[in-house]
């Protein structure tokens, strides 16, 4: 048994499990019966992968299937921004930042660049008032890094 | 209805069909044997419009893909690191589009500096089984960047404060 595998196997995966894992994150066909044509792929039917598909959301294994949209195609605003939060302040600024419904993700990262989020916005432009609001509630300088150009998004979790 | 344009087409290329299609699906495909046409009769829309407008979107990179999203901590990937490259802005887009093609980046961006604290203009999220792991990636790219690096450092996460994703409303 391999490394991948035997990881696998401790998180209860068996090999058709692993399989559709795997097969999912490449693409889903639309079509008529598009379960039923990546269940043939894998060797079994459409129930069962329609069951074990259900299964792993369920376990928590996939968070989520569908179509994933590119933010910005959509017209809406997106950035990364950061803040040097002092210790004692984490949590209140942690409430104060995860408050706002434009906060997409946040993260504490280990560095004097300690508290990393990323906002969507309906519009591109209103991104700088975000900004200029979460720096106002939480008395903390926001640095604003937005993309200059995407090189590559997207990544396959083999397992 | 399709026939008229929202104001949103011109910015994003999606109209107000496409829209609904989008929120309708934010949350998931129906797991059924028909996913499409489930979707299509929530929508009041013929099943063929449904469709087409969804290879369209996937067509014009709207859609980047429709497929599976693992929880990555759950299938063992526990380091994951955000490396930072300060590379020559003006080599940036070969540089970047060599990292990216990486099998173990999943993220790879050109982003502002801020001097003097942030000197860093090349992002790119490496994953592993854990900081070791992620260590040994980063030191490839390193390898592969060789003399264009002037400085990098890794920011691993320590705690998630919010996951909720984007959603329109």
């Amino acid at each position: 048994m391999n490394a991948a595998s035997a990881r696998a196997t401790a998180i209860g995966l068996d090999t058709l499990d692993r399989r559709i894992v795997n097969r999912l994150q490449d693409g889903f066909p639309v079509s008529e019966r598009p379960y039923a044509a990546v269940a043939a792929e894998l060797g079994t039917d459409e129930a069962t992968l329609i069951a074990r598909l259900q299964a792993l959301l369920d376990a928590g294994i996939l968070s989520r299937f569908g179509p994933m949209y590119h933010a910005e195609r959509l017209g809406g605003g997106l950035t990364l921004a950061a803040m040097a939060v002092a210790p004692a302040d984490f949590e209140r600024v942690a409430g104060q930042v995860n408050a706002f419904p434009e906060v997409a993700h946040n993260y504490a990262r280990d560095h004097e660049l300690n508290m990393w989020f990323v906002l969507a916005t309906e519009t591109p432009r209103r991104i700088a008032a975000v900004i200029r609001e979460i720096e106002r509630v939480t008395g903390y300088a926001v640095y604003n890094m937005p993309k200059k150009e995407e090189f590559f998004v997207g990544l396959k979790f083999t397992v | 209805m399709s026939a008229v344009l929202d104001p949103q087409q011109e910015a994003g290329s999606i109209d107000a069909v496409d829209r609904r299609i989008i929120v309708a699906t934010q949350g998931g495909l129906p797991l059924d044997p028909q996913p499409y046409h489930r979707l299509a009769e929530r929508l009041e829309l013929p099943v063929a419009e449904v469709m087409a407008r969804l290879q369209r979107l996937q067509d014009g990179g709207v859609i980047r893909r429709i497929g599976a999203v693992p929880n990555h901590y759950r299938l063992g990937y526990r380091g994951n690191g955000m490396s930072v490259w300060d590379v020559p802005d003006a080599d940036i887009r070969e540089l970047g589009r060599r990292i990216g093609a990486l099998e173990f980046v999943s993220h790879c961006y050109h982003r502002p500096r801020h001097l003097p604290h942030w000197p860093y203009n090349l992002f790119a999220m490496v994953h592993g089984h854990d900081r070791a792991e992620v260590m040994m990636k980063v030191a490839r790219i390193a390898e592969l960047l060789g003399g264009a690096v002037r400085d990098y450092d890794v920011l691993f996460s320590s705690r998630i404060l919010k996951k909720t994703g984007m959603r329109l409303a």
